[in-house]
């Protein structure tokens, strides 16, 4: 397992597959190179409504969804609930903004999150994150 | 990162330098492109609706909130201060401090634009290797 110099593990312990929902295509582009770097593959929606269609359509199945909060269309916290509802089982960590107030983070962990992020996402902050959910 | 870039950038953008490696070698400046592309949209959008003298506080407080979640994933720390600065303005209803702090938010970002083009010149000039010794 490849570690940094402080001996920090740099990768997750499977391939993951990871659907990133946000309409920020700079934080995709982040987000994405994250994932590869850690040794996920990832898939893009830019916004919930795009990320409810891959999953109605069938055949989509994550090990991970990272769902921004903010986003036109449908939100995050509409589309945490509508997955759930749909009976999706992916792990799903929401991202937040540090201006979101306790109240936003509460209602949207309560619409189905395993966890919350604060952006901006670094590789420091979602591999413990992730090793940790996966041995839950 | 180099030290007319301190100051105007954080540990974030080291964050997006760890990224970069051989299979993506201008990664860093793909997402430096991205970014000035989108805030130059926002900028755009903030002086035809001050300009109109409009005050929509909510109208301009989204805008700010983009261009400032934009410029955290990017680690551009002068002018993301700015924008909560004018954030704090619309919050307030108060459209002087907005126009005087709008001013602000364009001159740090047309600085930071300004030093990073010239940093990436820099990096293109020394070569992929000594860009990646640069940023370890």
């Amino acid at each position: 397992m490849a570690t940094n110099s402080m001996g920090n593990i740099q990768k997750i312990k499977k391939k993951l597959k990871v659907l990133i929902v946000d309409d920020d295509p700079l934080n995709l582009k982040i987000h994405e190179k994250i994932i590869k770097a850690i040794g996920g593959i990832s898939q893009t929606a830019r916004n919930g409504e795009e990320a409810v269609i891959i999953h109605r359509d069938g055949g989509s199945s994550f090990d991970l969804i990272l769902m921004d909060k903010e986003m036109p269309e449908r939100d995050g916290v509409s589309t945490t609930k509508k997955l759930r509802e749909m009976k999706v089982k992916s792990m799903i960590v929401g991202v937040t903004s540090l201006a979101d107030n306790e109240e936003e983070r509460r209602a949207f962990m309560e619409a189905g999150l395993n966890h919350c992020l604060a952006k901006p996402l670094t590789k420091d902050k979602i591999i413990p994150l992730i090793n940790q959910l996966m041995d839950a | 990162m180099g030290k007319c870039m301190q100051g105007y950038l954080d540990e974030q953008f080291m964050e997006l330098e760890e990224l970069q490696d051989d299979v993506n070698p201008n990664f860093v400046e793909e997402v430096a492109t991205l970014y000035f592309k989108d805030s130059a949209r926002l900028i755009n959008s903030i002086d035809q609706a001050l300009e109109r003298g409009s005050f929509d506080f909510n109208r301009l407080d989204n805008y700010m909130h983009q261009f400032k979640g934009s410029s955290t994933s990017i680690g551009a720390s002068k002018v993301k201060t700015e924008c909560t600065m004018f954030r704090e303005y619309c919050r307030m209803g108060n459209a002087e401090g907005c126009l005087r702090t709008f001013q602000q938010v364009k001159k740090e970002h047309a600085t930071l634009r300004k030093k990073l083009e010239h940093y990436f010149q820099l990096a293109r000039q020394a070569g992929p290797k000594e860009t990646a010794r640069r940023s370890k």
